[in-house]
């Protein structure tokens, strides 16, 4: 019986037929369905009465929810307004609905706020605190009602209502358009395909997941906290790529259509278990994270809560200024930055004050995010908080960064080897570009090893990505930049995070190093560690710089540069790391001298002012009294 | 209880200086000036040859008139805090009006002038004291938008500060 109604909704929207068409045949399909089962398990609060259709509708858009990545409102329907209807699996009762999902689904059905957040709260998520089937279920009840024009209430869902209406984009319309001709049943399920594949090929091309949500989002709702010129850019940045995806993933493999789809992401195997795991992991940690009713950050009555366009723009500003995502901007870096925004100074001594929540006068990235978006709420004319708001904490944006950092970082590595390798080059020369002698010296140098790093990185990457994530919340702590401005390490991004795990290890043994790296900079330190696995030679310039700036900072920046070769290492790239450390502590010693030099030099300037006035006071006398010895 | 405190420069210009009953402020900047004869005495007598963590606390300066005056130099640079701990000095003055002093190696100081009549401040809470004013002041000194030299106008610093006025209230 549950087939009848299903395969004849299912071949109503195939014919793609006119809006009024499937509509009345929802309708009549619901009556023809009566309720049947239609109450599942988990509904206590509210005995609702649901006809077949509006079952596998609710159960697909519920299992959509709880699996799906951040998928837009393609979620919801088919071009011809209704529905959708289709035997995918219902998911276990124990099961919540994705929040950000659900959010995006309700604003999908365009309904005011205000009516929304009655809906969120008549259905119980509110009260509960997450979408469970049943409030899912009332909430789509309700909607439906209330597109209906019925009030919302909890008698309007005991009668028979047409199935909620979710607009859909135009792309998700155009795809669905040329889909439905060929299929039954599934072609909801193709568009969100689509999304999906759309995500992993965007993670492919090196964007993040979550960007998807914004640039889907924005033609249905404009962010309100995000009205500023910054936002602009992102948005149709964001969008365009979208639209790209979407069209180049138009043919999507059907064949996936009749999976569940929490296997949807094993079934696109070319991409490989990550994109999932991370997916579903980015779903929960989002999930989480949020609040029901809060679930989405274009929500107006939340300014501090930083959209993915606005996050995805920070981060890119925060790699103009450095490269490498885990580690810090400088103080003055940071103010000559921000500063542009053409805010006040105290007003910007305050943001510092609000973002910098370790006070170490540099910016890790969830802090330079944080002071980004409070620059950004004033410049539009909200008033300064008081304290930081729960959503600009650094623990909060951590979490949220860590996986699309991880994502950025694992895609950049396998997509975009050369900027990664352009970016030391370009680095070592911005620290040598300081330094008059070395510089020319070692570049060259520096640069084909470089290279031959960064090529033996990429091939080990995918092995260390499974410990990124215990390990680089590890990463932040365990760097202790010098007072000075730290200068930016070259091998940034993917590697910092697995040379964690080898710096213990290497800490004990660099005590027995130190003494016997007493030269400097050159090298030939005695093998003395046992051979280590493949993939710590690579990070071994990583673990020095760390090794370098632990031991500098125990023993002040003025001692020798230690550079231990803690494992064994083409002689070559031992060398040029020994000499960057090197040279970068040259230059740090450089500039603390240069400074002191500055303020004796101006101290000595304002002596010999004085001293020239003197002398011309002096002088004066001396003129006036030469006539009296003349008699 | 705190009823002023301020942070001298080393030119010997106030970056920061408040005291709760505010129409006694006057007053309490005299206070405050005539203490940095007192440590700048102190230091002198200190040479160098003292670099122990205790050692930028000066003690009570003189404990004269209504109140104590406390003197505290914070160490602007190295995170190692130096106090120089020096006897108190009794004065013949009636009046108890402490004030206790603590200087750092950038000659950077604090002054707090404490209400004597509440009594049993002790020496330890005065350090605490003071190692909360020093942090606070570091962590103003980390914002790359204050220039040193410039008043200080933190209002995480101002927060801080009100809260030791208030609670020794």
């Amino acid at each position: 019986m549950e087939q009848g109604p299903a395969a004849a909704v299912g071949t109503a929207g195939a014919v793609g037929a006119a809006a009024g068409a499937s509509a009345p045949a929802a309708v009549a399909a619901a009556a023809a369905g009566a309720s049947s089962s239609g109450v599942s398990a988990g509904y206590c609060p509210v005995p609702l009465p649901l006809s077949d259709s509006e079952q596998q509708c609710y159960s697909e858009l519920f299992a959509r929810c709880c699996c799906a990545p951040a998928t837009s409102s393609s979620s919801g329907h088919p071009p011809p307004p209704a529905e959708v209807g289709r035997g995918a699996p219902l998911p276990g009762p124990a099961a919540t609905a994705g929040a950000n999902q659900v959010a995006d689904l309700l604003r999908a059905s365009q309904l005011p706020a205000e009516t929304l957040h009655q809906i969120t709260e008549l259905c119980g998520a509110k009260r509960v605190g997450y979408f469970g089937p049943t409030q899912f279920y009332v909430a789509l009840k309700l909607i439906a009602a209330a597109q209906s024009g019925l009030p919302v209430q909890v008698e309007s869902i005991k009668c028979e209502l047409p199935l909620p209406q979710f607009m859909a984009l135009k792309n998700d319309s155009e795809i669905r358009y040329s889909n439905t001709t060929e299929l039954h049943g599934m072609k909801c399920q193709i568009p969100y395909v689509t999304m999906e594949k759309n995500s992993f090929k965007r993670v492919d091309d090196g964007e993040k997941q979550q960007e998807k949500i914004s640039p889907v989002m924005s033609p249905v709702s404009s962010p309100p906290s995000s009205p500023s010129n910054y936002q602009r850019v992102p948005l149709t940045y964001g969008y365009g790529k979208l639209r790209s995806g979407m069209d180049q993933m138009h043919a999507a493999p059907y064949e996936t259509r009749q999976h569940a789809l929490q296997q949807e992401g094993s079934t696109s195997g070319s991409h490989g278990p990550k994109p999932t795991r991370r997916q579903t992991s980015l779903i929960q940690s989002l999930s989480v994270e949020r609040e029901p009713q809060e679930s989405n950050s274009n929500y107006p009555d939340d300014p501090w809560r930083i959209t993915e366009e606005q996050r995805e723009y920070y981060i890119n500003q925060f790699k103009s200024l450095q490269p490498d995502l885990s580690s810090f901007i400088s103080g003055s870096l940071a103010k000559n930055f921000f500063t542009k925004s053409k805010l006040t100074i105290p007003e910007l001594s305050y943001i510092w004050e609000l973002s910098d929540v370790d006070c170490d006068g540099a910016l890790t990235l969830p802090e330079f995010c944080a002071a980004f978006h409070l620059i950004v709420a004033r410049k539009n004319g909200y008033p300064l908080p008081e304290s930081l708001p729960q959503t600009l904490q650094p623990d909060y944006l951590q979490t949220a960064f860590l996986k699309s950092k991880w994502d950025c970082a694992l895609f950049d590595s396998y997509s975009e080897p050369m900027p990664v390798n352009q970016q030391p080059r370009d680095l070592n020369r911005i620290e040598k570009s300081s330094i008059k002698e070395k510089t020319d010296l070692t570049a060259p140098a520096q640069d084909v090893t470089i290279d031959d790093k960064q090529a033996l990185k990429i091939s080990s990457v995918d092995e260390a990505m499974p410990k990124d994530l215990s390990v680089d919340t590890a990463a932040k702590p365990g760097l202790l930049p010098p007072p000075p401005a730290l200068p930016p390490r070259p091998f940034v991004s993917q590697t910092d995070q697995v040379s964690e795990i080898e710096l213990h290890p290497q800490l004990t043994r660099t005590p027995s190093q130190t003494e016997e790296s007493g030269s400097p900079v050159k090298k030939d330190l005695p093998h003395s560690q046992p051979p280590s696995k493949p993939i710590r030679r690579k990070f071994r310039p990583e673990n020095q710089v760390m090794e370098n700036q632990e031991l500098s900072s125990v023993t002040g920046t003025s001692s020798v540069p230690t550079v231990p070769t803690v494992k064994p290492h083409a002689p070559v790239q031992k060398q040029s790391s020994k000499q960057k450390k090197a040279i970068q502590t040259a230059i740090r010693k450089n500039k603390e001298a240069n400074a002191v030099l500055a303020r004796l030099n101006s101290e000595l300037q304002q002596q010999l002012k004085e001293v020239h006035q003197e002398r011309i006071a002096l002088e004066n006398q001396l003129e006036q009294l030469r006539p009296v010895t003349v008699l | 209880m705190a009823v002023c405190i301020a942070v001298i420069a080393k030119e010997n210009y106030p970056l920061y200086i408040r005291s709760i009953p505010a129409e006694q402020e006057l007053k309490f900047h005299y206070t405050v000036h005539t203490s940095l004869d007192v440590v700048d005495e102190k230091v002198s007598a200190m040479g160098k040859a003292l670099v122990d963590q205790r050692e930028l606390y000066l003690g009570l300066l003189y404990p004269t008139e209504d109140y104590k005056v406390y003197l505290l130099m914070p160490n602007g640079v190295s995170y190692k805090c130096k106090k120089l701990l020096i006897p108190c000095v009794k004065s013949m003055f009636p009046n108890q009006l402490h004030r206790y002093g603590y200087v750092t190696n950038s000659k950077v100081k604090f002054v707090m002038v404490v209400d004597s009549s509440n009594t049993a401040l002790r020496d330890n809470e005065i350090r605490s004291m003071f190692r909360k004013l020093h942090n606070s002041y570091t962590d103003v000194m980390c914002n790359p938008f204050y220039n040193p030299g410039d008043r200080i106008h933190s209002r995480a610093f101002d927060n801080m500060v009100t809260s030791m006025m208030v609670q020794v209230c």
